[in-house]
Formats: C-alpha cells, structure tokens, sequence
C-alpha cells in the first residue's frame, strides 16, 4: 500500500471541504472495497478523509411515507430494519445476499453503490483495463469474461456492477442525497447514479469529484409483491451471476451491466398483458454476448419468471 | 498517527503509519498473535475480531479508524486457565484440524449468536417478519464468511451449536 495522510471528518460539510483542499483524496467509510483495492495497489490516495463516523446512520420515517437512509448505516442495520424487513422485503433479501456477516457489518449504504467491478482484469494490475488504466484497452473482450456484462457494454469495457443493494433500490425507486463540494445538496434517482462504459469506463457514476453521497431515499413501496433473487457459482459469499429485484411491476437485473439494469423494456411488456417469460424476452432481445457469458442471457431468461411467480406469492401473503 | 484502542480491556496507544491495518496492529505491534492473517483481503475471516461487540474483518480495516473503539480478540474471549465455553465446544466437538482459522471461527460465532439474539435476517431466513430459527442451514449461512481449509465444517456447526442449543 502507498503512503497517505488520515483525518476523521467531524461533519459533511467539512468532509467536502477537506475533499477540495487535498489533491487525490478519497473518502473511507467502511472501507471493506476501497482498502482492498489500495493494498492490490488499484486504487493509490493520497489522502484518506474518514467519513464513517458522520452522523449520517439513522433510519428515518419520511413525510411521504417512504424512509431516508443515512450514508453511513451498516448493510446489516439497513437489512435488520423492522419498517425495511417488513414493507422492503427486497432491498432487505439483497443486502443479505452480498458478502458475509463479518463484510455487511462495516460495509455501509454509500460505500455499498460506490463499489467496484470484480472483473478480474480491473483486480490483475499486469492485464490492460480501461477502467483501471485508461487507453490501455479491455484484457476481459477477448479473455475469460464469463462474468462480463450482456447489457449496455462497450468496446472499452464490460465489466459489471457487482451490489446486489443497488438492484433492489433501482427496484424500489429510490433516490440518492448527496453533498456536492461547492456545499449544495443534490437529490436524483439512483437508477440514474451509476453510468454506462462507452469511451469513458473509469466515470463510473454522475457525482462530482469529491461529492459525497448523504442517504438514500425510499419512496412509498411499491403495490404488489416483491423478491430478490440471485444466482452464483456457491451457495453463499460469492458475487453474482445474474440477480433480479422485483417490487410490484418494477424489475431491476443485478450482474448483467455496468450499472443495475432496470428492464424496462420487460416492465412495459407486463403491464400489456405479456406472459413473464415473454416479457423477460423482450428485455433480452437487447442482450448481447462475448463468447464466454452467453449463459447468462438463458440464466436471465429462467430467473425472472421464477422471480416475478415468487413475488406474486409474496404480494398475496402480504 | 497517535491511536488509542481499547483491546481486551485494556487502553493501548499506539503511534502507528496511517498505512497499518487493525490486524497488524494487534499481532506486530501488541503481540496479540491470536487474530491470524490467512488472505488478508477479507475473503476468509481467519482475522475476525470483534470491535464494540460486532464481528469484522480485522485486515480490512485502518487501526487508526479504530481510535477510541474497544476491540476483543480470541485473547480476551478466555484464557488457558479459564477458557470460554465456545472454546471448550470447540475443543470438546473437535472443530478444527490445524487451528489456524479457529481464532476467527469462534470470534465470529460469538458475534453471530449476538446477531441471531438481535434477530437480524440472513439469507435463509424464511419468515422476515418472525423471530429467526437458528436451523443448521442458518448457521452454515451465517458462517459462511469463515473458511477452513481443513474442512472441520461438520464440527465447527456442531461445536457452535452445543452452545447455541437446538432452533425452537
């Protein structure tokens, strides 16, 4: 790991300021991504501003109904949530199935959407990666992509985004609070956080440099059922393959593109009287494959029927 | 980078690089080799501590994020005259071959029951709404971030549940 300097922010607004005053910062909270990424030499700050003791971890009833979800609570107090377990079944089903028990409890909501890809390319620091190292190409195009996207990709990139929480708050509507560092606060849905590769795959979100994600905000859930479900190479503690979020007639894909993928084409299909396997069809009429990862698009194929019966299920029981 | 932890009960302060994981504080520089480092990337749990009660990866995270924290280790769970009674499972159950990833098994089975009592959900829990059932299958689940290489698996739920008494 290289050398960088340390300070704990004592509140938000003088973490973006510290943001600004520091050449090559990075804001640390839970730290389970960014520290793994600076030992492998990935990621290389100069200088560390800890945001993970900010008073940013209540979970809060909103005036319409929804709840607002400090940046700093745990993955597991958000899925331990009594109102989230209840009335968010989804986002609480996904937390639960990313990393381990020891992982959740550090791993906080804003660090949980600013993670990064696994693609082994990004992690192998002798392998070219536009993500990593732009302008030095894509060592997964041609190389063991298995786990590439099938949606969205580009030439420079096709890497996946690997939180399975960001599926099911896609899912769920909901928006993220940030604070920007000229010190004014921002609110914008976190489908639209996250962007796609194109020519630019190391921008991997629409935040300002040194802006600094404040909560996450769920809207009133959705009518009807929902579930998450994933698919992975072991039963637990692995990344996924494929995974969807359904929330009433709201469908979200997890490990297929650079960003949670809301199937939108899937959810129109649906509310026009489609049957599940037909709309999921219609989704992946856009797919495309890179030689290795071709299953993914049969596994999606199979899973979201699977999906969309079990939460219809789970809509009835509610 | 002056840093005070409370571990095991006992304030230590230690001038430390910005760079040395929680991990490397307790075994290089207080000597406190029980916490064992097996990937160091978060992916076995050989280093599972627990920092305020709540089980995490010790290598994962910044001793210096750790001012003012009160961590246990394995050395601080129990001691060779008075072992702790999920040490003494394991012993009694035969839940490990070589040891090395026992430190972290039994750590993080103390902070794992902590949770169940605290009712927090995993993967398998069936009833999100209900008290959670600590089935076989929960447990596994729950222990998954824990790896052993000798595979004492069958011991290890064994050992854990000789203390965790059978799901109601």
């Amino acid at each position: 790991m290289r050398p960088f300097t340390y300070e704990r922010a004592t509140d938000a607004q003088a973490a973006v300021k510290a943001m600004a005053e520091h050449p090559n910062a990075k804001f640390l909270a839970g730290g389970t991504n960014l520290l793994d990424l600076m030992k492998l030499e990935i990621e290389h700050p100069a200088h560390l501003i800890d945001v993970g003791r900010l008073p940013l971890a209540a979970i809060e009833d909103t005036a319409e109904g929804g709840l607002r979800i400090g940046a700093m609570t745990t993955n597991s107090h958000v899925a331990a949530d009594a109102r989230i377990r209840s009335r968010y079944r989804v986002l609480t089903q996904a937390i639960v199935a990313g990393g381990s028990g020891q992982l959740r409890n550090k791993a906080t909501t804003g660090g949980n959407l600013l993670q990064r890809t696994r693609c082994a390319y990004f992690y192998d620091t002798a392998k070219p990666c536009n993500k990593r190292h732009p302008g030095s190409g894509c060592g997964a195009l041609e190389g063991l992509n298995r786990n590439s996207a099938i949606f969205g990709a580009s030439d420079a990139c096709i890497a996946t985004h690997p939180s399975d929480m960001a599926v099911a708050l896609v899912a769920l509507d909901a928006s993220v609070e940030t604070l920007t560092p000229w010190g004014e606060g921002r609110r914008f849905p976190v489908a639209e956080l996250h962007r796609l590769p194109g020519e630019t795959p190391q921008i991997e979100t629409r935040l300002a440099p040194g802006e600094l994600i404040t909560a996450v905000v769920l809207p009133r859930p959705p009518q009807g059922g929902q579930v998450y479900r994933k698919v992975r190479d072991r039963a637990s503690y692995a990344a996924g393959l494929a995974s969807v979020a359904v929330a009433g007639g709201n469908l979200a894909l997890g490990a297929v593109a650079h960003r949670p993928w809301r199937a939108d084409k899937a959810e129109a299909a649906l509310k026009s009287g489609a049957s599940p396997g037909e709309a999921i069809a219609a989704e992946l009429a856009g797919a495309a494959q890179n030689g290795r990862n071709g299953f993914k698009i049969n596994l999606v194929a199979r899973l979201v029927p699977a999906a969309l019966e079990e939460a219809r299920a789970n809509g009835r029981d509610a | 980078m002056r840093t005070t932890i409370t571990v095991n009960g006992e304030a230590r302060s230690m001038d430390l690089d910005t760079r040395t994981t929680l991990l490397d504080a307790l075994r290089e520089h207080l000597r406190l080799t029980g916490s064992k480092k097996g990937c160091d990337h978060g992916q076995c749990g050989a280093c599972t501590v627990l920092v305020n009660g709540t089980r995490i990866n010790a290598c994962l995270s910044l001793a210096v994020m750790h001012d003012g924290d009160e961590v246990t280790t394995i050395e601080g769970v129990g001691a060779v005259d008075g072992l702790h009674p999920m040490q003494v499972a394991f012993l009694t159950e035969d839940a490990f071959q070589c040891g090395y990833c026992t430190p972290g098994q039994i750590c993080s089975a103390l902070g794992m029951l902590r949770e169940v009592a605290d009712n927090w959900p995993s993967q398998e829990t069936q009833d999100l709404t209900g008290p959670v059932r600590l089935t076989n299958d929960e447990l596994r689940e729950r222990m998954s971030g824990n790896i052993c290489r000798c595979s004492a698996y069958p011991q290890i739920v064994a050992a854990i549940r000789s203390i965790a008494g059978e799901p109601a």
